[in-house]
């Protein structure tokens, strides 16, 4: 690698990728040098696909967090090839944990590439006590070193000037004397990793994987021990207030009541304020008084109300009103809200924690701890969670994962509609319907563990530092993701509300809801038009459950519909992910199977109550209702703990 | 003694992680055999916290009934 031109400006043309522990900041850097804005959080995994950009002439490459390259799981796979077909290796490191972040360095200096190594998080460290000699450091690793507070941007102006300055750097002398029993022919980036048994690249280049994985591991992990005590001086080690807070967040007599709080807290903030209050004033005063009737005036203006026009802009299903009060009124006020919360869980690192603290709950569903973020962020957006299923050690845990967020995980935005009607239907609708998803998740979760064949993997989660959120951080983050949202929701739905107008006018949707009344009226009990909610439901699962709710329903009703829409499939963009992620086949069949299930318990829940209030002229149909999944939930566990024996 | 039966605030020493991906795994975050660790949290019948330097990492039960550990006096 030559840098002719490097004395000026930067070498053109160069693929320049960023390598990194996962949480140190990698996305940071992305956003500074290409100006497009990534998920900066404070966990492992956040950027789980792989992200490219431009900056001047070159080409950026984001790859997802990892502890090493090699072929131990998905991630790390896609970053191994990234990182082979790099010209330059802008590695970041944290500062705070040196002792783990370098073994990757080393790993990258001994791929023979030109690496710059950038120590993020000086603040962080200096808080600590650590201090980092950068002039010994340099040496020792025989590459560049620049050390920066990205979130604050200091030292981010010479980040341009020391890529440029990227070399090679000391590589180990036993992978040096090792590198000549191959073959001349191949790339000097692949042979590291065939002499460090890759069986698939080893396998590219039409060789055995080499034998010498154990030996190098170990022979790296000595040299950066040293490089550690020759550059590292710790001056104090005191027990601060996030040591103590974070063993509270694990411990289950602390860490169950903090997750409760949490949830409360949540629910008040998104389920009261932002579903109740916000949305009250923006989808009935600001759409409802003004909007809409403002909209109707001017279309009346052009075209007569009765046309069809007139119909498909402005009427029952209108492409102007009913999409742009839905998307602005409704969703957009909640969704912001949740990812507002998202954002600060995922910043202050909690989220780990909770990992730890229902690693064993889990357990019994085939998981591990790890699986909470993909649950977690499918309260976010149920899509995003099943790409971040990827993070899942083994085939079983992520199979698990996908069918239980397809099922039983409501996404933000259904999340908060439903959150929302059920304010309006009392305190024990909400708690029958809470118990409902619930024991569909325990029962379904239990079941897949007994049926699915193979073994799970054990937890092995890092635990990042607690820090206060940084306010500027979550608002760009939680705006970007729901500007996101509005800009991939609107065509979806305009589209959506379009076909379902069109429908309507030409009296189809009178037929298929005609068609489909032994399901929705027969068995569901609920009134033909529910139909329509379906139809819309698989076009975005939120606007299925807002569509339900443009007509009048009973207490009862609402509660089936409620059951049946946060149970039914997935929407079009997460069916996509199924089927990209699982395979055509198994696809199909999750896809069939959550519309079955969805309504079948949806009825379930239709028959039980009416047969409670009129067989047993009972006055508590929904104490009985509850009693009802209560036993079934005991006995399916009952039948479950036998069957292991 | 495995590392699930140690008890918080204890060093220990790391004999023996028979697990060909683990130890590989292992050895990134600065954990091999012969490593010296702290054992900082022990969730009832859940994770163990190892503590190194300034990291924690939260290891299953399952997994931390294969890791063999000695623990030191100092």
């Amino acid at each position: 690698m030559e840098h002719k031109n490097s004395h000026r400006g930067c070498i053109t043309g160069k693929n320049i990728v960023l390598v990194g522990n996962p949480n140190v900041g990698k996305s940071v850097f992305f956003n500074y040098l290409t100006g497009r804005y990534v998920d900066v959080a404070n966990f492992p995994g956040t950027t789980s696909n792989v992200i490219c950009g431009r900056c001047g002439d070159d080409a950026i490459t984001d790859t997802p967090g990892i502890y090493g390259i090699s072929s131990f799981n998905e991630e790390e796979k896609i970053t191994r090839d990234i990182v082979l077909h790099g010209d330059i290796l802008v590695n970041i490191v944290d500062a705070v944990h040196l002792e783990r972040d370098l073994f990757l360095t080393q790993q990258l200096i001994d791929t023979g590439l030109p690496v710059l190594v950038v120590l993020n998080m000086m603040d962080e460290a200096l808080q600590q006590g650590i201090k980092v000699d950068l002039k010994a450091l340099r040496e020792l690793l025989g590459v560049p070193v620049l050390s920066t507070v990205a979130v604050d941007g200091k030292g981010m102006d010479k980040l341009k000037e020391a890529i440029c300055q990227a070399k090679v750097g000391r590589v180990l002398p036993l992978v040096e004397e090792k590198l000549a029993e191959l073959p001349t022919h191949i790339a000097r980036s692949e042979k590291l990793l065939i002499l460090e048994g890759d069986s698939l690249v080893a396998a590219r280049n039409g060789l055995a994987p080499g034998v010498y994985r154990e030996q190098i591991y170990g022979a790296r992990r000595r040299f950066i021990n040293e490089v550690i005590a020759l550059s590292v001086r710790e001056t104090s080690r005191q027990e601060v207030w996030n040591a103590v807070l974070g063993r509270w967040m694990i411990q289950p007599i602390t860490g169950i009541p903090l997750l409760a709080l949490t949830l409360w807290g949540l629910y008040l903030l998104i389920g009261v304020f932002v579903a109740q209050t916000v949305v009250g004033f923006t989808e009935e005063v600001l759409m409802g008084q003004y909007y809409e009737p403002t909209v109707r005036a001017v279309v009346g203006h052009f075209v007569s109300p009765d046309s069809t026009v007139s119909q498909i802009l402005v009427g029952h299903f209108g492409v102007i009103t009913m999409t742009v009060t839905y998307l602005f009124g409704l969703l957009f006020p909640l969704v912001l809200g949740f990812n507002l919360v998202l954002a600060v869980l995922e910043d202050t690192g909690y989220l780990p924690r909770i990992a730890t603290l229902l690693d064993r709950v889990l357990m019994s569903f085939g998981l591990n701890g790890q699986a909470v973020i993909p649950l977690v962020l499918g309260f976010g957006c149920v899509t995003m969670a099943l790409m971040s299923t990827r993070l899942l050690a083994t085939d079983r845990e992520r199979r698990i994962a996908t069918i239980i967020l397809a099922l039983t995980i409501p996404c933000s935005a259904q999340l908060a509609i439903i959150a929302s009607m059920l304010a309006g239907l009392g305190a024990d609708f909400a708690v029958v319907y809470a118990l409902i998803i619930i024991s569909v998740f325990v029962i379904g979760g239990t079941l897949l563990n007994r049926l699915i064949p193979g073994q799970s993997s054990s937890l092995w989660i890092d635990l990042p530092p607690l820090r206060l959120p940084r306010i500027s951080n979550v608002l760009k983050k939680s705006w970007g993701k729901s500007s996101e949202f509005i800009k991939e929701a609107a065509p979806l739905f305009a589209l959506g509300t379009l076909c379902l107008g069109l429908l309507d006018i030409s009296g189809s949707l009178g037929k298929i809801e005609n068609a489909l009344k032994p399901l929705t009226v027969y068995w569901l009990g609920l009134p033909k038009e529910a139909a329509s909610g379906f139809i819309m439901g698989v076009i975005r699962r939120e606007f299925g459950t807002a569509g339900l709710f443009s007509f009048p329903m009973g207490d009862v009703q609402k509660l089936v519909a409620l059951t049946t829409i946060t149970l039914f499939v997935p929407c079009i963009a997460s069916a996509m992910v199924i089927y990209k992620e699982r395979g055509w086949k198994e696809g199909t069949a999750i896809w069939v199977g959550v519309i079955c299930i969805a309504f079948f318990i949806g009825g379930v829940i239709n028959q039980l109550l009416h047969f409670f209030s009129n067989n047993l002229s009972s006055a508590f149909p929904l104490m009985m209702l509850a009693g009802t999944i209560l036993l079934a939930m005991v006995a399916m566990l009952g039948f479950s703990v036998r069957g292991e024996k | 003694m495995t590392l699930d039966k140690c008890t918080r605030g204890q060093k220990l020493k790391i004999t023996s992680i028979p697990d060909d991906v683990v130890r590989a795994q292992a050895i990134r975050f600065g954990i091999a055999e012969g490593t010296i660790i702290t054992c900082e949290e022990v969730v009832p019948a859940g994770p163990v916290v190892l503590g190194m330097f300034k990291q924690q990492i939260a290891i299953g039960r399952q997994l931390a009934k294969s890791i063999a550990v000695q623990p030191i006096n100092l």
